[in-house]
């Protein structure tokens, strides 16, 4: 029985480990994954939530390549300039717990690519998709939402907070446990 | 009542000789009776002699007061003086509410109240509601509101907060600016729009966030957009139906920026061809900044206007070596036609983005001797300049508080010699750089009474660590480059109310204040200076000696313009929106999270604890004596 759950740890670590290592060095160009829309609101007549799902959302959270990616990206395309790194400025802060357009991977993917209507760009077609659901993933990060095992460890620049690998669930921030 | 208010009227008029010491320390003492200190420290000054010489608006940029305030500056030599003397030393501390209305949007209010004939005009943040109020009946009812309901996509590249700064009325009308890049003329009786031009592209990244000017039927409006790679200009648009008469950039080729023949800056660092080409890397200068988006000052005798430049863009100096023409400096125009007359840069090839385009004073006074036209400007780079405005030659440039970024200025070649061990770069951080990116003193507006020769200036005392990053140019996204964190400055207070003594080039005064003063000022001829802190208190001071007469908590920090004005019962009414926001204030109306140092361009950082000292809102407050 112990033996059986050692094995068990030590070969899901190593999944996990694995999967943290896995690097897709040429992103998917296409746009436009998820045909579907994404809904904007978790509000839906008849009782039902929606339930947007796609693969693609957990692959990307928990790989250290995709996530440091995401990171970099989140500077190149200026995300840095409205949302600063994640406290906001321009643009609402994206560490926080509080989503105006839901915190689920594929939300933030739909907010990168199509943009929301209060200033935020859209940057369909300014952005390979494989790359948006990157920043997709290092966004979740800014509040404690991608595996630390994944997450980014450091920064080149100045540490303007802690390491998002280390960076609290902000949804359990100032409440007690 | 009336009895008194003549005397103090006639006390105030014998008061214009220069107070002693003695008499300043005397008018601070608490004072028994409303009478006598109207007129015990006015008398003690008559029988001294005046010392210092008179210094005064020129006065046809400064007409005598009929009680209304109808631009934010109050006149063209943007003294914000008013002389109504009701409200004095003793009696300031009875000021009571008179009516409060909320503007029903919760973003920061830096815009001032405009007040002509029997009407109040109100201009809110984004989305830059108009409203007018009926003062001639009880509690101010709505007369009339316009709602140009701008692009809200607007919104998210007005790089801090989606302040309007207020309007200008004119020719019975109301002219103002929408986030999302229009002008717009109202009638001011009915609110219906009269014209309506669309001048700004949110698309690069432009918006309006600033009060127009109304000159010899000209609108004169400037856009924003120094942090999204913007290029900045000045236009004039035909005030009639709105045509654009002229534009003046900022960078680019001389006849883009209207150099031409008449040009004679001052000093040999200005002198040149096309050095709004020349003074860049290549193609830079098509998204180099030098916006204008602060105040703007007109001598009708010389038939000048005066207008800043805002900072060089990116923030990140490495982009562009050179000296930047012409951001961060300061331009004199011809209204009719646009042409430059001379320019002086405040912060040649700038740093730390020292935007030069705070307030302007018109004054006249003796310089060493000579009768000088000047033009007083407490300069975001932490020095108090005074220029003679014939020429652009500096006078003076004196530090008005803590700065390390410079090591003065060299009043031969008029160059700001900029401290080597506080440049800025990519890949390096530099520490304790003083003044902030927001400058000693931001946007809010200084006042100066001819009564005392001070200019009373609500400023900032912070400084930061600055680290250059690498940058692309996205059109309609930041063009920053620069990682900012900022900390409260020496003293650990964050903001003043500088008294500044123009004619001895030192301050007479200075109260601290715990958060970055971000309102402006206005100053009476009672001698009484307001302003407004952060945490909500609208304050009244003696305008001799700075002491504490009157305050009131408002329920939202301010950050705008107070003024006042006589309203049609002929007595006097002070008023200021209550609203906390603005850059400084963004923390707190953008939600902005402080455990990132970085937030809101590193301003979050020196105000972490802003968000238990107050909440969001939008009121306006107006006061009067009982
Ligand atoms: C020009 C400024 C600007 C840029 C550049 C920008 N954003 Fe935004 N962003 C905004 C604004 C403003 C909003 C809020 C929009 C709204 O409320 O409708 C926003 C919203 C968001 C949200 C939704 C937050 C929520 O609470 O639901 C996410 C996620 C986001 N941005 C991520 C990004 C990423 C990633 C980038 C870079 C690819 C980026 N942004 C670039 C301004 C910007």
């Amino acid at each position: 029985m112990r033996l059986g759950f050692a094995t068990l740890l030590s070969v899901t670590l190593a999944l996990a480990a694995c999967q943290r290592e896995e690097r897709d060095t040429r992103p998917q160009s296409s746009l436009g994954s998820g045909g579907q829309p994404t809904p904007v609101t978790t509000l839906e007549p008849g009782g039902q939530r929606p339930s947007p799902s796609n693969n693609k959302a957990a692959s990307f959270e928990a790989n250290a390549f995709h996530l440091s990616e995401g990171k970099r990206l989140f500077g190149w395309f200026n995300c840095s300039g409205c949302h600063a790194n994640g406290g906001g400025g321009m643009g609402p802060a994206l560490m926080d717990q509080k989503w105006i357009y839901g915190s689920s991977m594929e939300s933030i993917h739909a907010t990168i690519r199509d943009g929301r209507p209060n200033g935020m760009p859209s940057f369909r077609n300014k952005i390979p998709d494989d790359q948006i659901w990157e920043l997709a993933a290092f966004v979740r990060s800014l509040s404690g939402n991608a595996p630390s095992s994944a997450a980014p460890q450091r920064n080149d620049d100045m540490m303007p907070h802690p390491s998002e690998n280390r960076m609290p669930d902000a949804a359990t921030l100032g409440k007690s446990p | 009542m009336k009895a008194a208010r003549q005397l103090t009227a006639r006390c105030a008029q014998s008061g214009r000789a220069r107070l002693t010491r003695a008499a300043r320390q005397y008018a601070g003492l608490s004072i028994v009776g409303a009478m006598m200190l109207a007129c015990l420290p006015v008398l003690m000054a008559a029988s001294e002699s005046p010392s210092t010489p008179a210094i005064s608006p020129p006065a046809s940029a400064a007409p005598p007061d009929d009680g209304q305030w109808t631009m934010p500056a109050k006149n063209y030599a943007s003294t914000r003086y008013s002389e109504l003397a009701e409200i004095n030393a003793g009696n300031v501390k009875n000021l009571q509410v008179a009516f409060t209305f909320s503007t029903g949007v919760n973003k920061g209010q830096e815009a001032a109240p405009l007040v002509v004939g029997s009407t109040m005009y109100i201009v809110t943040p984004f989305p830059n509601i108009v409203y007018a109020l009926d003062l001639s009946k009880p509690g101010a009812p709505i007369k009339w509101k316009y709602e140009p309901n701008p692009e809200p996509a607007a919104q998210g590249v007005a790089c801090c907060d989606v302040v309007n700064r207020g309007a200008a009325f004119a020719d019975g009308r109301i002219f103002f600016n929408t986030l999302d890049g229009h002008t717009i003329a109202l009638d001011a009786n009915s609110g219906q729009p009269i014209w309506n031009i669309h001048i700004g592209n949110i698309n690069v990244g432009e918006t309006l966030t600033m009060a127009p000017l109304v000159v010899k039927g000209k609108v004169l409006v400037g856009n924003s957009g120094g942090e999204m790679g913007v290029r900045g200009w000045v236009k004039a648009l035909d005030a009639g139906d709105g045509h654009v008469v002229w534009t003046a950039f900022s960078t680019g080729p001389d006849k883009e920026v209207l150099i031409g023949p008449d040009f004679k800056p001052h000093y040999d660092m200005d002198k040149g061809k096309d050095l709004g080409v020349t003074t860049w890397p290549p193609e830079a200068w098509k998204i180099g900044g030098g916006n204008m988006w602060g105040w703007i000052s007109y001598d009708p005798d010389l038939n000048l206007i005066f207008h800043g430049t805002g900072n060089p863009g990116p923030w990140n100096p490495d982009l562009r070596p050179g000296d930047n023409k012409w951001t961060s400096g300061i331009f004199a125009r011809d209204p009719d036609t646009g042409a430059a007359k001379w320019f002086y840069q405040w912060t040649p090839h700038d740093l730390h983005d020292y935007d030069g385009i705070n307030e302007q004073i018109l004054l006249d006074m003796n310089w060493q001797g000579k009768p000088r036209k000047v033009l007083v400007r407490p300069e975001r780079n932490g020095y108090l300049y005074v220029l003679d405005r014939t020429t652009g030659e500096v006078l003076s440039a004196k530090p008005y508080g803590p700065v390390n970024s410079s090591k003065g200025v060299d009043l031969k070649t008029g160059r700001l010699m900029a401290n080597p061990d506080k440049k800025t770069g990519t890949g390096k951080v530099v520490r304790d750089i003083c003044p902030t990116a927001s400058g000693l003193k931001d946007w809010q507006p200084s006042a100066f009474s001819p009564k005392t020769g001070l200019l009373y200036i609500p400023h900032n005392n912070l400084c930061m660590d600055e680290q250059g990053v690498e940058v692309n140019y996205i059109a309609g996204t930041p063009y920053v480059g620069m990682n900012v964190r900022m900390i409260p400055g020496p003293g650990g207070n964050r903001g003043a109310l500088t008294a500044w003594d123009i004619a001895a080039e030192k301050p007479a005064w200075s109260l601290k204040e715990n958060f970055p003063v971000w309102s402006g000022a206005v100053v009476t001829a009672g001698d009484i200076v307001f302003y407004g802190t952060m945490e909500g208190w609208f304050k009244a001071v003696s305008a001799k000696t700075g002491e504490l007469l009157w305050q009131f908590k408002t329920s939202s920090g301010i950050i705008g313009q107070p003024v006042t004005y006589r309203g049609p019962d002929g007595h006097q009414y002070v008023a200021i929106l209550s609203g906390v926001g603005g850059w400084a204030g963004a923390i707190v109306s953008g939600d902005l999270d402080p455990r990132d140092a970085t937030a809101a361009l590193g301003f979050v950082n020196a105000m972490k604890d802003l968000k238990n000292a107050t909440t969001a809102g939008g009121t306006l407050y107006v006061f009067r004596l009982p």
